[in-house]
């Protein structure tokens, strides 16, 4: 291998852990408020991709559907709340989806790619929060193990509806530059540029988010001390709900960008969101840069290794990845009990 | 033999016997079933026994010691494969198929547990979900093993001359080797293993400090539940007399999971129950699906999908808890037991306090150097816990150890029993210095401890937890257990346990689960735990609280005869009069730094101390 093709390789591997670091921004957000394992990121993920497909091919998505009739059902139990919890669901659950599905008749016809893009994103984001209020809500307090089980068993509902929705072929998302400049002897895509930028206009996002804004310090609290933050009179229906939504619009934005790079099936998102939540592990779960450094070392490892032996990318992975995690586990010192 | 018999039945021995019922049962299905159930129901049954084996296995690994691995799939086919390719190809007897199919799953498994003892949680999870990955491509890619063209005609079941071609014979067997497994992996859980086993799940800590190798019994579990899934796929080879590596992948591994937790994790009966659920609701939905939508392999993963997640929602922790709560709703139990008094009159009958003491080993004579401090310091990060802490402690002498919060008296602890290396200084333990032993080193030194914060397994009985300190006076491992060779030593094991019980008082409540007591109590637990060790010497932290008048004068009296026996006691608390009273010595801390040491009524007027502790105002 020259020198040319290995910074391609590279570049292509930084690109991919862009997004694995995306979805284990995702998964710690998730996990650390909810305690839920959230397998299912990469099937909105892939959700994300295809829905931005359909739209572009001037198609109405299934997803749409979904997202219409999971709102109903939230809207209909919102009911029964009290009023000001009738009032969020009739705002949530009724005039959003109501402006969504309108502004997609509309819209979808026009095949525009960053309209595309955008309704994908305001599609699927919402599916976060209607996926914590339907599946995880009612047994919150259930052990890790059963929540990780649940979590298993949607992202077989979710592969399930993708086959419906979106039949077993795959599809590219729009892309949001066709842009390409030359580097010295190495040609960088302008979408690849593109992935990197929102990624960084993401975590600086979200910094923000949690360093300034009251929501993002309710998040904070709830992460660091789940039962604490309930006696303090944090909403644990209202954090999850929110962790959930953050998660999502993650998820989908990852999907349009990634998308637009690799074609993508509806079954496609697994082993996407497997290698995210591989790099979340290597930050422990906790440490954001650690997660960082993590995405772009399993993009990097992954991209080289697709070189050598494509049909054992997967594999190779996987398997040069478990010295990483022995190591991070011996490091953790000696038997740890976990709650 | 054992004093404290007055109780009622204990709950391990009618757990035992809910077993056997279980079994006699199943033995007579299995023995009537298979000659009168349709062919197509031979097969179905067949395979509910075969993943009952593999989620057998889980249950021991997952629902008890908290291990959660999405490989088993790959370990049925890793002896799958060893048997077939015997049988088949070398004309080797089924049974040397088997043996070499148990060893090679055996060993595999051993060198992954190497890597995977150690992690914890989500790390073990993943590195399963990538060696799950791993087999899954090496079935479907090996010339060997003839990839996704799966490799047929498979020799039958024999011994010698004997040959089940049928499978109505198949099922008999399959079933039989489902009872053995059960009886087995009961006998197991009931046993000084099976308890030590249940510490794996988030109470390592206090494992290693009773003298458990929680990193060793890790691997056993895991080498335990592979070989279930070994033995599954043994049989599933000359069952089907097919196989592709499609019934070896991931998605099969996630199936196992479901069983187990559907049917209920932390019960063996959970196993057949999930697996029957699992496999029977799969078979239907495959069957009906289609023909409702009109279209093949949609839906099903789908229905089947949302139908697991609604029994999730309606029984997180399985079916099996809810149906038995279902069964058991009537008498209500609860409440009224937190008021069980301790038993008062048990340090009195001087037939229970006896055969204690004499067991307790008091060589080192009275006076002598059990622990000794020499400038210990530990930090963490910038803030030093402790500073330069120098002390001793002798046999036949209890010394307390006090000082306001923070001062770093926990984290002594933790350095004296192992949990924490200290940054500088030794700790001499016996007039020996080893440099740093873990926990379970120090324990088996003879050293036992209590924590501030009770670490009890809370859904299992008093005695039970008790007799997780007699640990160390027991040899039989793993298979002893399994097979009930261990019913001697257990019953020595346990009679141990009642005495410490009866010791603390606690000899009434002997069968209620530990986490029902009120946390007085709980503490008396611990220290009779740590009595169960038959230590040396005794570190306990914070004993006293949360003890009411009574209980607190039966625990100064009991600390009192231990020194009378020659043990020495270190001892945190905040309950001044407590200390005052029984201590020999008082070490006093505050911001990690001995500021006096001496005897309580020095310490009680020394200036440094009252500056300390009341902020300069007296």
């Amino acid at each position: 291998m020259d020198s040319f093709v290995f910074l391609a390789l590279l570049q292509d591997g930084i690109t991919t852990g862009a997004i694995y670091l995306l979805l284990a921004i995702g998964l710690l957000i998730v996990f650390s408020v909810t305690r839920v394992i959230f397998v299912p990121q990469g099937d909105l993920l892939a959700f994300g991709a295809l829905t931005a497909a359909a739209l572009q091919a001037g198609q109405i998505p299934g997803t749409l559907w979904l997202l219409d009739g999971a709102a109903a059902l939230a809207l209909v139990a919102s009911l029964f709340g009290g009023w000001r919890a009738a009032l969020r669901g009739v705002l949530a659950w009724g005039i959003y989806p109501l402006v969504v599905t309108v502004a997609t008749m509309f819209l979808a016809p026009r095949q525009v790619p960053a309209i595309s893009i955008l309704l994908a994103l305001a599609i699927v984001t919402p599916m976060g929060p209607l996926i914590w209020r339907f599946a995880f809500r009612p047994i919150a307090d259930a052990s890790v193990l059963a929540l990780l089980i649940l979590a298993m068993a949607l992202h077989f509902v979710l592969i399930g509806l993708g086959l419906l929705f979106f039949g077993p072929e795959e599809a590219n998302a729009p892309a949001l530059t066709d842009a390409s400049f030359d580097l010295g002897a190495l040609s960088v895509s302008g979408q690849s540029v593109a992935v990197l930028a929102c990624c960084a206009a993401l975590v600086l996002g979200l910094r923000w988010f949690f360093g300034a804004t009251l929501h993002g310090k309710v998040l904070r609290a709830a992460a660091s001390d789940r039962i604490g933050a309930r006696l303090v009179g944090i909403d644990a229906g209202a954090t999850g709900a929110l962790a959930f939504g953050l998660a999502s619009f993650i998820a989908a934005l990852a999907g349009v960008l990634i998308g637009a790079i690799t074609p993508l099936s509806y079954d496609a998102g697994f082993d996407i969101g497997l290698k995210g939540f591989v790099a979340a592990i290597m930050g422990g779960l906790i440490s954001y840069p650690m997660a960082a450094a993590g995405a772009v070392l399993v993009g990097v490892l992954e991209s080289l290794s697709s070189f050598w032996a494509s049909a054992y990318r997967e594999v190779i992975v996987f398997t040069l990845l478990i010295p990483i995690l022995v190591w991070l586990s011996l490091r953790s010192g000696s038997p740890e009990d976990r709650a | 033999m054992t004093p404290a018999r007055n109780g009622p039945v204990p709950r391990v021995r009618v757990a035992a016997g809910r077993h056997w019922l279980g079994l006699l049962a199943l033995i007579a299905v299995v023995a009537v079933a298979p000659a009168m159930l349709p062919a197509f129901y031979v097969t179905l049954f067949g395979y509910v026994g075969l993943a009952t084996l593999v989620a057998l296995g889980l249950v021991l690994l997952t629902g008890v010691s908290g291990q959660t691995s999405f490989g088993q799939a790959s370990f049925v086919g890793l002896a799958a494969y060893a048997t077939t390719l015997l049988t088949k190809f070398a004309g080797a007897p089924p049974l040397a198929g088997l043996a070499v199919g148990l060893v090679l799953t055996g060993v595999t498994a051993w060198l992954l547990g190497l890597v995977t003892a150690r992690l914890s949680g989500h790390f073990l999870a993943l590195v399963s979900v990538a060696w799950g990955m791993s087999f899954f491509a090496l079935f479907g890619t090996l010339p060997l093993l003839q990839g996704f063209n799966g490799i047929g005609d498979i020799p039958p079941l024999s011994v010698g001359a004997l040959s089940a071609e049928s499978k109505r014979v198949n099922l008999a067997v399959i079933w039989g080797v489902v009872a053995i497994a059960i009886a087995m992996s009961a006998n197991l859980l009931d046993s000084r293993v099976g308890r030590a086993i249940r510490t794996l799940n988030g109470a390592r800590l206090m494992g290693e400090s009773v003298g458990i190798d929680t990193i060793r019994l890790s691997r056993a579990v895991f080498v335990i539940a592979a070989l279930y899934a070994g033995i599954a796929g043994f049989l599933f080879a000359h069952f089907q007399r097919f196989i592709s590596p499609t019934p070896f992948g991931l998605g099969v591994s996630i199936d196992y999971l479901f069983m187990v937790i559907i049917g209920g994790a932390e019960f063996l009966w959970g196993a057949p129950l999930g697996a029957a659920l699992v496999v029977v609701l799969r078979d239907q939905f495959n069957d009906w699906i289609p023909r409702i939508t009109g279209r093949a392999g949609d839906f099903e993963l789908l229905v089947f999908s949302v139908v697991v997640i609604l029994l999730l929602q309606r029984a997180p922790s399985g079916l099996l808890p809810l149906l038995l709560r279902l069964k058991r709703r009537g008498p209500a139990a609860g409440g009224a037991a937190i008021d069980v008094p301790v038993d008062a009159t048990s340090l009195s009958n001087p037939a229970l306090s006896t055969p204690v003491a004499t067991a307790l080993p008091n060589a080192a004579g009275q006076g002598a150097e059990l622990l000794a401090l020499e400038s210990v310091s530990h930090s963490f990060g910038g803030l030093a816990a402790n500073r330069e802490v120098s002390f001793a402690v002798h046999a036949g002498e209890i010394v307390a150890l006090i000082g306001p919060n923070g001062a770093g008296k926990t984290t002594l602890f933790n350095v004296v029993s192992g949990v924490l290396a200290p940054d500088a200084g030794r700790v001499r333990l016996f007039g020996a210095c080893a440099g740093h032993l873990p926990p379970r080193r120090v324990a088996a030194l003879g050293i036992a401890r209590t924590f501030q914060h009770v670490k009890l397994l809370a859904g299992r009985s008093v005695l039970e937890n008790i007799a997780l300190g007699a640990h160390l006076s027991g040899r039989a491992g793993l298979l002893h257990a399994m097979l009930r060779l261990d019913r001697t030593e257990e019953a020595r094991l346990l009679a141990a346990a009642r005495a410490q019980a009866a010791r603390v008082g606690l000899g009434r409540v002997l069968d209620m689960p530990a986490g029902d007591l009120p946390l007085g109590q709980q503490r008396l637990v611990e220290i009779a735990r740590a009595l169960c060790l038959r230590p040396r010497l005794l570190l306990l932290d914070e004993p006293a609280a949360g003890l009411r008048l009574a209980e607190k004068q039966l625990l100064a009296a009991l600390l009192r005869q231990l020194r009378a026996e020659g043990m020495g006691v270190l001892l945190v608390e905040h309950d001044m009069d407590f200390v005052m009273q029984l201590a020999d010595r008082v070490v006093v801390m505050d911001f990690g730094q001995k500021i006096a040491e001496g005897p309580p009524e020095r310490v009680q007027s020394d200036p440094v101390v009252l500056e300390a502790y009341l902020g300069g105002l007296a």
